[in-house]
């Protein structure tokens, strides 16, 4: 590990005040930023300890969540509201890592944290858009069962890890930030970038931003959400494939439906073209394979992951299968 | 600075690149803590935290000041040992050891998660109460690993301790 200073922001403006200067970069949990600092993929001259600012959780006026950016995984994932309202949110979180790391994971570090690609973290002797830009990609013609079929580029084939962010995606969270610029709110859909020339830049974040909270807007009262990971153990283990997915039906027929799918992507990916597929249709496993089969009709899959976009369809299906069900029950 | 260490003040590390697991063991020489892999990976290194469980290899020391710091030297009264340390005994717990630490720490904070009902990825229903059955302790341990495979001994020597209470 480089040297670096290390700080305790005593509030956020105070955080703020220090994460403008070069080389900062904010400390949350530090489930991923230590690991990566260890193996020198981050060399940050300066820490700015953000894990301790106020955590809370708090209803908010339209009936939805603001989620403070430093409340631990564990907190969300327990939140009385967020296990009756939110179930995709509380399963997607309690399906990551494992207790000891959402013990200590926040949800803003959650939102940053990088991608598990093995050539990422390989600073030894492999080539990495997203690690050194213009060093090349060793992923792409290497072993790249765990990496994207969508929204890849030439430079880069990394997925986004996390559980939590995939129903945020279905959520239409809002990330709120503040900066040297002020404060500002993201659209969830527009806080993770794909990688295109740019694969170092995870997010649209500028810097010097501090994520400060995100907000959940309600899920219609008649929907009913979950979240379902395939993986290559049963608990403790990064996606495969994800689904997070709301519905609402009214009679036999869908009045509403959210889909994102985790491991497939360099971001959480919303299936705005399964969703338009399956509004106001019949809840059919046909039409759920039909509706996934569209999403994923421009995959542009690897030597190790051609199993994905079947695999996200199978997911997919069984998952709203189980959402009809419990509605009609 | 300073941190509190199974209740006794201890100086913080000068260097902040210093983990907790190492200030543990290399710092304060208390080795009961494990490194394992390093990257938070095996829950060797788990220690308690306010009475919850984390890695201390993915710890900053600097962190965790002002903390209270729970290790597996600090569980035992003298020369009785936890209520889990002797159900791991009587239980077939552990062959070599090395994950022991660790799995007990962890399986204390797995106690507390469950008491006040916190749900894990196996619960079938988010908000009935937490259940203390095979599969929750081996779903909610699932962050610690041993590798001469004596799972089986661990959920015993968990449940023998922990679930009777709660069923008592």
């Amino acid at each position: 590990m480089t040297p670096f200073d290390y700080a305790r922001a005593t509030d956020a403006a105070d955080a703020l005040r220090r994460g403008t200067i070069a080389g900062t970069a904010y400390l949350g949990g530090g489930t991923n930023l230590v690991d990566l600092m260890r193996e020198t993929v981050a060399r940050p001259e300066r820490l700015v300890d953000v894990s301790t600012l106020p955590a809370a959780i708090e209803e908010t006026d339209g009936g939805g969540l603001l989620i403070g950016a430093a409340v631990r995984n564990t907190a969300l994932a327990e939140h009385r509201t967020v296990r009756t309202r939110y179930p995709l949110l509380s399963r997607a979180i309690l399906a990551g890592a494992s207790a000891q790391i959402r013990n200590m994971a926040t949800v803003g570090g959650n939102l940053l944290q990088r991608t598990r690609c093995t050539y990422f973290y390989d600073t030894d002797g492999s080539r990495c858009n997203k690690r050194q830009p213009g060093s090349g990609c060793d992923a792409r013609e290497g072993f790249n069962r765990i990496h994207a079929v969508l929204g890849s580029s030439d430079a880069c084939v990394a997925t986004h890890p996390s559980d939590m962010c995939v129903a945020l995606a279905a959520l239409d969270a809002t990330v709120y930030v503040d900066g040297p610029a002020g404060r500002r709110t993201i659209p969830f859909s527009d806080f993770h970038r794909l990688p295109g020339h740019r694969p170092d830049r995870d997010t649209s974040l500028d810097r010097g931003e501090l994520v400060t909270a995100v907000a959940l807007p309600p899920l219609p009262a008649g929907a009913r959400s979950t979240y379902r990971k395939v993986r290559d153990r049963a608990s403790y283990a990064f996606a495969l494939v994800s689904v997070a997915a709301a519905l609402e039906m009214e009679g036999d027929r869908i009045k509403h439906v959210r889909i994102a799918f985790g491991g497939v992507a360099h971001k959480p990916w919303r299936a705005t073209k399964a969703e338009a597929a399956l509004q106001g249709g019949p809840a059919t496993q046909q039409a759920f394979l039909d509706a996934a089969a569209a999403e994923f009709a421009d995959a542009r899959p690897l030597r190790d992951n051609g199993f994905k976009p079947a695999l996200a369809g199978r997911t997919l299906a069984a998952v709203l299968e189980e959402l009809a069900m419990g509605d009609a029950a | 600075m300073s941190l509190n260490v199974n209740g006794r003040q201890v100086p913080a590390p000068a260097d902040s690149r210093v983990s907790l697991l190492d200030h543990l063991r290399e710092g304060l020489h208390l080795t009961g803590t494990k490194k394992g892999c390093n990257q938070g990976a095996c829950g060797a290194c788990t220690v308690l935290v306010d009475g919850e469980r984390i890695l201390s290899c993915l710890a900053l020391a600097v962190q965790y000041e002002g903390r209270e710091i729970v290790t597996i030297e600090g569980l035992a009264v003298g020369d009785a040992l936890h209520p889990l340390q002797a159900a791991f005994v009587e239980h077939d717990g552990f062959q070599c050891g090395y994950c022991t630490p660790g799995q007990i720490c962890s399986a204390i904070g797995m106690a507390n998660e469950l008491e006040r009902g916190v749900p894990s990825h196996v619960s079938a229903d988010l908000a009935a109460d937490t259940q203390w059955t095979r599969g929750e302790i081996r779903e909610r341990m699932s962050g610690n690993l041993c590798r001469c495979g004596a799972h089986n001994g661990i959920v015993d020597a968990i449940q023998a301790t922990f679930a009777t209470k709660a069923s008592a």
